[in-house]
């Protein structure tokens, strides 16, 4: 019979896994680096994949446009609906369309886009490109002479980094429509009124800030997405893991990045 | 169908590979290989399960990085050569996978234009079209132009993979584990097709298996892989007519079974 037991690592053998560990970690790190090097090295040299990155952006799009839309429009009429308590309790509801806008516009809206974006773009391409390794097809159009990595990861990412801005700027749209319905609704406010009072704490910072921030979600989205798929070894396993890793370590960066460019606008503001 | 004598060019060889060594982590795959492929020859490169065959043959086309030793493909040195060197020798080189690799995504006619649209930029439609059809009449399936992979048979799969590699026009074929799946007569009709390219396109191959009907109806020589280095290497005969307890059993299993 087999005995189990319970007793603890020797300590030379943890020390070999944490050195282990973080050798691991620094390789992968060089890899990654040397895939988004790659990337800029292949996308903007000619023959270019115009028509693969075309159908890969309206992929992106279509993917993604009922769940933003839906998405979209609960956030602007939740976030407008939560906020209405506050501000009425110091009889300011009608700062509540500027108080929407400004949450919308610098945060929710690319915010939003990017999450439902690395859950539903990023986990597809972590798995198409991740059963073609597996399956070898990556492998075929490598020894056919072609580029693998110009057709399928240089579309896929310029994909998600123009597209992903496009619908970031179309969930804002939609949150503010969904949040003029409950104003509307509420205070009787007009929809003249209602995108005056929008518009007005908006500042064209605001705005290039938002798709500033929309174009490095999308590029981080793609990029993870890409990598980990091309990169995936060990089958079915494999796949799943590419899709579950682009999925998690997306929404991870995206968040991380939200910071550091709020930061960065902060000293510009 | 039986084989039918290739002209082979015994002077000239169009694969030379010399003290190739290949491990993984701690395992030595290739233990120092050396081989030659001639000009119009089918070689057979018969082994067990996780011998290091397809090792080889993804070493040939660049896939792999050897250890140690020279892989001359075409005169190149596969392992030294630049990436847009590698890139050119490869559409002298057609793989055909074991598990076909079509793209799944496309039908099959996409999936024959992609080698040749991305590597012949300035080809007319009319050009792709010829070059499509040519290739599937070669293969028999005509019938199949505008399917999705996934609703192909396993040896039409085959077919349609190795009609991807012939659209390039290849001078060396290899082909992994051909017949790997296939019924028997699916099996001989694949073998046909291998026999059949290397008459009509005049092409060299190389083709792994351990199937030894295959070998036999393929194989101009064969070459048997066992612990990482080839054993016997000879005509189908040649190999087999030996007391070799780790080569009797790939003949009794196969043709006594």
């Amino acid at each position: 019979m087999d005995t189990v037991t319970n007793s603890p690592a020797p300590a030379g053998k943890g020390r070999r896994t944490l050195k282990r560990r973080l050798a691991d970690f620094f390789v992968s790190l060089y890899r990654v680096n040397q895939f988004i090097l790659r990337f800029f090295k292949e996308a903007f040299l000619p023959p270019f994949e115009l028509k693969e990155t075309v159908r890969q952006c309206f992929e992106v799009g279509v993917r993604s446009f009922t769940l933003i839309s839906l998405t979209g429009f609960i956030v602007g009429v939740i976030f407008t609906k939560q906020s209405r308590p506050s501000l009425s309790s110091f009889g300011a509801t009608s700062w509540l369309p500027s108080l929407v806008s400004i949450a919308i516009l610098r945060a929710l809206a690319p915010l939003v886009t990017a999450l439902i974006a690395a859950g539903k773009v990023g986990s597809s391409i972590g798995a198409e490109l991740g059963s073609m390794r597996v399956t070898e097809q990556i492998d075929a159009m490598e020894v056919s002479g072609t580029k693998p990595f110009k057709y399928l990861v240089c579309t896929r990412v310029l994909a998600t980094t123009l597209t992903i801005p496009i619908l970031a700027t179309y969930t804002a749209f939609i949150a503010l429509l969904g949040g003029y319905l409950n104003v509307a609704t509420n205070e009787g406010t007009s929809y003249i009124t209602f995108m005056e009072q929008v518009f007005e704490p908006i500042s064209f910072l605001d705005f290039t800030a938002a798709i500033i921030k929309s174009v490095v979600f999308g590029f981080t989205i793609g990029i993870v997405g890409c990598y980990q798929g091309y990169y995936s070894t060990k089958g079915t396993e494999g796949v799943g893991k590419a899709a579950n890793g682009a999925v998690v370590t997306a929404m991870f960066l995206v968040f991380v990045e939200e910071i550091l460019i709020v930061q960065i606008v902060g000293w510009f503001r | 169908m039986e084989k039918v004598k290739a002209d082979i060019d015994y002077k000239n060889s169009v694969i030379s590979i010399r003290g190739l060594r290949k491990a993984f982590d701690d395992f030595q795959v290739l233990r120092g290989i050396d081989l030659d492929l001639y000009q119009g020859e089918n070689l057979v490169v018969l082994g067990r399960s996780g011998s290091g065959k397809s090792v080889l043959i993804k070493i040939i086309s660049g896939l792999l990085t050897p250890d140690k030793g020279d892989v001359t493909v075409l005169g190149k040195k596969v392992n030294k050569i630049s990436d847009k060197e590698l890139q050119e020798l490869r559409i002298r080189i057609g793989f055909s996978f074991q598990a076909s690799a079509l793209y799944d995504s496309m039908t099959v006619r996409k999936n024959l234009e992609f080698p040749l649209v991305r590597n012949r930029r300035h080809i007319t439609r009319k050009e792709i079209n010829t070059a499509v059809e040519t290739v599937l009449d070669a293969v028999s399936l005509s019938q199949t132009i505008n399917q999705m992979p996934s609703e192909l048979s396993g040896g039409q799969r085959k077919r349609i993979g190795i009609a991807r590699t012939l659209i390039l026009n290849p001078e060396i074929m290899l082909y992994d584990e051909p017949t790997a799946g296939l019924d028997p007569i699916t099996c001989i009709e694949i073998n046909d097709l291998i026999n059949e390219v290397q008459q009509r396109y005049n092409t060299s191959s190389i083709i792994i298996t351990h199937d030894l009907t295959c070998a036999k109806s393929t194989g101009d020589r064969i070459a048997m892989l066992l612990d990482g280095q080839f054993q016997r290497v000879g005509t189908f005969e040649e190999v087999f007519n030996t007391e070799d307890e780790r080569v009797k059993p790939f003949f009794e299993y196969n043709f006594i079974q």
